[in-house]
């Protein structure tokens, strides 16, 4: 194969944009910038990243579609989508970065969200191992130098440290699965892969190698009981960092997942409709899901710290998510896409609201929320609306999410078939996690703000990006079409 | 015709505009309140005037929403929801009048008011089960907030506890429309679509989703033993929150029960009846000896509301077109009778003398003290018995004749109610408005004498609500026949006509 390194740059030129912008951002502020304060630099260093995430996002709007490199790449409908979800979720997190404490090396921590959004919007795309591989390394190590970003409180760096010692374990994990993968296949490119694995059938190794894929998978998406990082780094790390994790990593995790999955690997699955499966990948996604849905929404139950409660609901809507990457193959990619991407949305808001309120004072249990419709109106309301979202209360876009995913999965097979019975069980547990919801609303919107509370003043820029992200799930709930008739 | 999805429109309109109205004055949130509820009744009546009853529903607004999924945005009514539109229109003006008093966070609180009366407006306009399913969750969560914030007794219990039963009746009733759905093949949620597709499945399962999406918003129409809610809820939201959630919301889960569960599966319903219409009965007289029991009027209110739905749920339950009419005629007349007395007990008489335990209101001379509330209730309270002349008179005689060609069994225990509903009624007017006032005043009680005492008299605003109420109710006391023409044409519809086919021997 002549490699077409036109073709590839053409490809790659929204994730140019933003390493050239990190590059940039670096550059200035070892000269330009330097002179500055912290928080000038951090200001100026944003709005040069937000110009490199604009810069792609108009790339891969006009970028091309389709195969690109000889079929490493995969730039279809849900790759495009990804990574422009990914793309809006970076400059949500950018946003929200304004107004959050100032880290100690502003422009390098600016700089690397801007190469773990690379490494994201790499995944959206991959279309062979190496890639992948080498996609999902990225991210991950930058999300691990984000996490542990505070130097200054012990808790990020103890975040960091589990997020990259689980992490470490998962990529070990996946490598191994994909050297097996190659070893029965001989390939890595996803189609070759599947045309063999279609040939072949459930071959034993393969099967071994599939669970391996799986953990990994659902180490980065924080998925039971892969999840035992989550409450902790959610927790530790720095407030935008833990946006970031909440939200595009797990918009690309999923992408990437999925097409690893279903067109990879489509020939592998196992029955999806018969109650008694068969041999395949998806009942161990189908026992993932449910013990997701399970820990998540009773464990969250249990929380008095508001971000771990953030992070057990996140571990019930991967539980959730799963169900979609199970449907994916009958109803196509769009109920999950729109799932994880108004998830995000809505978890980058939360932490946006979490970070609003750390300037103004302490914002780490749940009863640190009391009385913030007194304190900031505006925080108060878009919290009401990123909460009740992910609550699944319509007509917010969780609420579509949710409606999309549960009726994708209770088509495989009707309720008789897994996927069916974990929509009713996911449906019924719903109410569980509305009590959980309701009590961090009850705090915010109407109990009495401490004695010592004061008013709560927002910088215009995080105020315009939670404004933006509350805007964002009203319009898509109320317009659902808008996403899901993307593909 | 066409004005009536402004209702909602204009609902939502004013919940924001009174939101940032708040943020100026209280006076003007309560005006912007009483406008925007007042103008969507004035809209309902409007549309009234000019429809025609007919046996299929007229559509109003038809478009595509998700055509992926075959949602459509269809919004239509029939005899059966315009009457329930003029009753929220109604129930919500009188909501507004009683209050007028609310001076905290008023604009926040109307926001929440306006929103949850959009939500109900969208509920008995749409077409669509998937819209209804979408407006019937937003009229969930004002709810838990109106009751949390601006409550009395034991209030995040009272308000948690409603919020969570209703959710989980409406989590059954999702998961039942989406088996159907997925059953179909994902064609559409449109009634007759649904109902296809649910055909077609096998006997269980129509059993199943029947009863997933009937109890499902049975729990929000009180169905004994999901009733629990009910009580302590009402007791716990303020009063113009315990007027809509009594008057109104437990009428979304009738509305549901007879407008989806019913034509989705007659098989369904056919297995189901029985049980139904016995938990039916079972609640209109244990909620009635229960309310008998209590000590606080308010919860005698409260369960007294319980009784009077489950006349609803029995008149939906015997399924024919003589008992489901009752039914929809006593929607109309509980919204209206429920909401008078809560606003006489919450209102009129717990805002001044700051109890509502019947001990303690027996110690006040209340029919010379506020003899205007003393009057409004004893009309509530004869008009909830059953008297002849008030709405709920037609109403429930209608049901129990209907039931009675059923089965007899079913109307003679429910006719046992209607006594213990008199009981409690009486016992309730008796001790509250004409306690004892010779009552010696134990010695050291801080409780002051009975001259001492002097409460601010009965505002405008009481009274114009209460006299409209009480209009209404004596209106279709006197001439049910507004209503039932409207409603008696829309039993003709196909669907509904299969449920009663199949719920008829």
């Amino acid at each position: 194969m002549n490699p077409d390194y036109a073709g590839l740059f053409l490809a790659l030129k929204p994730e140019t944009a933003l390493v050239v912008g990190a590059v940039a951002v670096l550059g200035l502020d070892l000269s330009v910038f330097r002179r500055h304060a912290a928080a000038e630099r951090l200001r100026l260093a944003l709005w040069v990243a937000s110009l490199a995430v604009l810069t792609a996002g108009v790339n891969v709007w006009l970028g091309p579609r389709g195969p690109a490199f000889g079929g490493v790449l995969m730039l279809d409908h849900l790759a495009v989508a990804t990574r422009l979800g990914v793309l809006v979720l970076t400059l949500l997190t950018l946003g929200v970065a304004r107004g959050a404490a100032v880290p100690h090396q502003p422009a390098e921590y600016v700089a690397v969200v801007l190469f773990a959004a690379t490494g994201l919007m790499l995944m959206a795309a991959a279309q062979q191992l190496l890639l992948v591989f080498l996609s999902l390394e990225l991210a991950s190590l930058s999300l691990y130098v984000l996490a542990g970003f505070d130097r200054a409180r012990p808790e990020s760096a103890e975040a960091a440290l589990k997020y990259f010692l689980f992490g470490g374990m998962a990529s070990a994990f996946l490598l191994f699965g994909f050297s097996l993968i190659y070893g029965v296949t001989g390939s890595i490119e996803l189609p070759r892969i599947a045309a063999q694995v279609s040939l072949q059938g459930a071959d034993p190794l393969l099967m071994v190698a599939l669970v391996m894929v799986l953990v990994a998978f659902g180490f980065k998406v924080a998925a039971a009981p892969f999840h035992l990082w989550a409450p902790d780094v959610y927790q530790g790390a720095p407030t935008p960092s833990a946006a970031l994790i909440a939200s595009a990593s797990k918009l690309a995790g999923f992408t990437l997942f999925t097409r690893l999955l279903w067109p990879g690997f489509h020939a592998a699955v196992g029955n999806v409709a018969a109650p008694t499966f068969g041999p395949g990948w998806l009942p161990t996604v189908a026992v993932v899901s449910a013990a997701s849905l399970l820990l998540g929404n009773l464990a969250a139950l249990a929380q008095s710290s508001l971000r771990r409660l953030l992070a057990y609901s996140a571990i019930a809507h991967a539980g959730a998510l799963l169900l979609g990457v199970m449907a994916a193959g009958r109803s196509g990619p769009a109920p999950l896409f729109y799932y994880a991407s108004t998830y995000g949305l809505a978890a980058v808001g939360a932490f946006g609201v979490i970070s609003a309120m750390e300037r103004g004072g302490r914002c780490e249990y749940i009863t640190d929320l009391a009385g913030l419709h007194r304190r900031s109106p505006l925080l108060a309301g878009c919290l009401a609306v990123f909460i009740l979202s992910l609550a699944g209360i319509p007509p917010l876009a969780g609420f579509f999410g949710k409606f999309t995913v549960f009726a994708a999965a209770l088509r495989l097979g009707g309720v008789a078939g897994p996927a069916g019975w974990l929509a009713i069980l996911a449906i019924a547990l719903s109410t569980v996690a509305l009590y959980y919801y309701l009590i961090v609303l009850k705090q915010a919107l109407i109990a009495a703000p401490a004695a010592d509370a004061r008013p709560i003043r927002v910088p215009r820029t995080t105020a315009l990006t939670l404004v933006a992200a509350a805007g964002l799930i009203v319009w898509f709930g109320l317009d659902p079409a808008q996403l899901l008739g993307l593909f | 015709m066409s004005l009536l999805p402004w209702t909602l429109y204009l609902s939502a309109a004013g919940a924001l505009l009174a939101l940032a109205g708040g943020m100026r004055s209280a006076r003007t949130a309560r005006w912007i309140a009483l406008v925007t509820a007042a103008g969507a009744w004035v809209l309902t009546l409007l549309a009234a005037t000019r429809f025609v009853p007919g046996p299929r529903l007229q559509t109003l607004v038809d478009a595509p929403w998700i055509p992926a999924m075959g949602v459509r945005y269809h919004l239509a009514a029939d005899g059966i929801s315009l009457t329930l539109l003029v009753l929220t229109g109604l129930a919500a003006t009188a909501g507004v009048l009683f209050s007028w008093n609310i001076e905290e966070r008023t604009g926040e609180f109307f926001a929440l008011f306006l929103t949850l009366v959009a939500g109900v407006y969208g509920v008995f306009l749409s077409a669509d089960a998937l819209v209804l399913f979408v407006f019937y969750e937003v009229a969930i969560v004002p709810k838990y907030f109106l009751i949390a914030g601006w409550g009395s007794t034991n209030r995040e219990y009272g308000a948690m506890k409603l919020a969570l039963y209703s959710f989980a009746g409406s989590s059954m009733v999702l998961a039942g429309l989406l088996w159907a759905y997925a059953a179909g093949g994902g064609h559409g949620f449109g009634f007759e679509d649904l109902a296809q597709a649910t055909a077609a499945l096998s006997r269980h399962q129509q059993i199943a989703i029947f009863a997933l999406v009937f109890f499902g918003f049975a729990t929000l129409a009180g169905i004994f033993p999901l009733h629990t809610w009910a009580p302590t809820g009402h007791v716990a939201a303020p009063t113009a929150a315990s007027m809509l959630l009594a008057g109104v919301v437990m009428k979304l889960g009738a509305y549901g029960c007879l407008r989806v569960a019913l034509p989705l599966s007659p098989v369904g319903f056919a297995y189901w009846q029985a049980p139904i219409a016995w938990l039916a009965v079972i609640g209109i007289v244990y909620a009635g000896l229960v309310a008998l029991m209590q000590e606080d009027l308010k919860f005698v209110i409260g369960y007294s509301s319980v009784s009077h739905m489950g006349f609803v749920l029995l008149g939906i339950a015997v399924a024919n077109a003589q008992a489901v009419s009752g039914a929809v005629l006593q929607m109309f007349s509980h919204g209206v009778i429920a909401g008078l007395l809560f606003a006489v007990v919450g209102r009129m008489v717990y805002d001044r003398t700051h109890t509502r335990k019947l001990a303690d209101l027996r110690a006040m001379p209340l029919h010379r003290l506020l003899p205007f509330a003393a009057a409004v209730f004893v009309v509530a309270g004869v008009a909830s018995m059953g008297l002849p002349g008030f709405s709920g008179f037609p109403a429930e005689l209608t049901i129990l004749i209907g039931a009675w060609k059923r089965a007899p069994a079913w109307a003679a225990v429910a006719a046992l109610g209607v006594l213990v509903a008199a009981a409690f009624t009486l016992r309730a007017i008796q001790l509250s408005f004409f306690g004892s006032v010779e009552q010696p005043q134990p010695p050291g009680s801080d409780r002051p004498a009975d001259h001492a005492l002097h409460f601010a008299p009965i505002t405008v605003a009481e009274k114009a609500g209460a006299l409209l109420l009480v209009a209404a109710t004596v209106l279709i006391g006197l001439n049910p026949d507004l209503l039932l023409n409207w409603i008696n044409p829309a039993l003709q519809s196909p669907l509904l006509q299969a449920a009663l086919k199949a719920g008829t021997p």
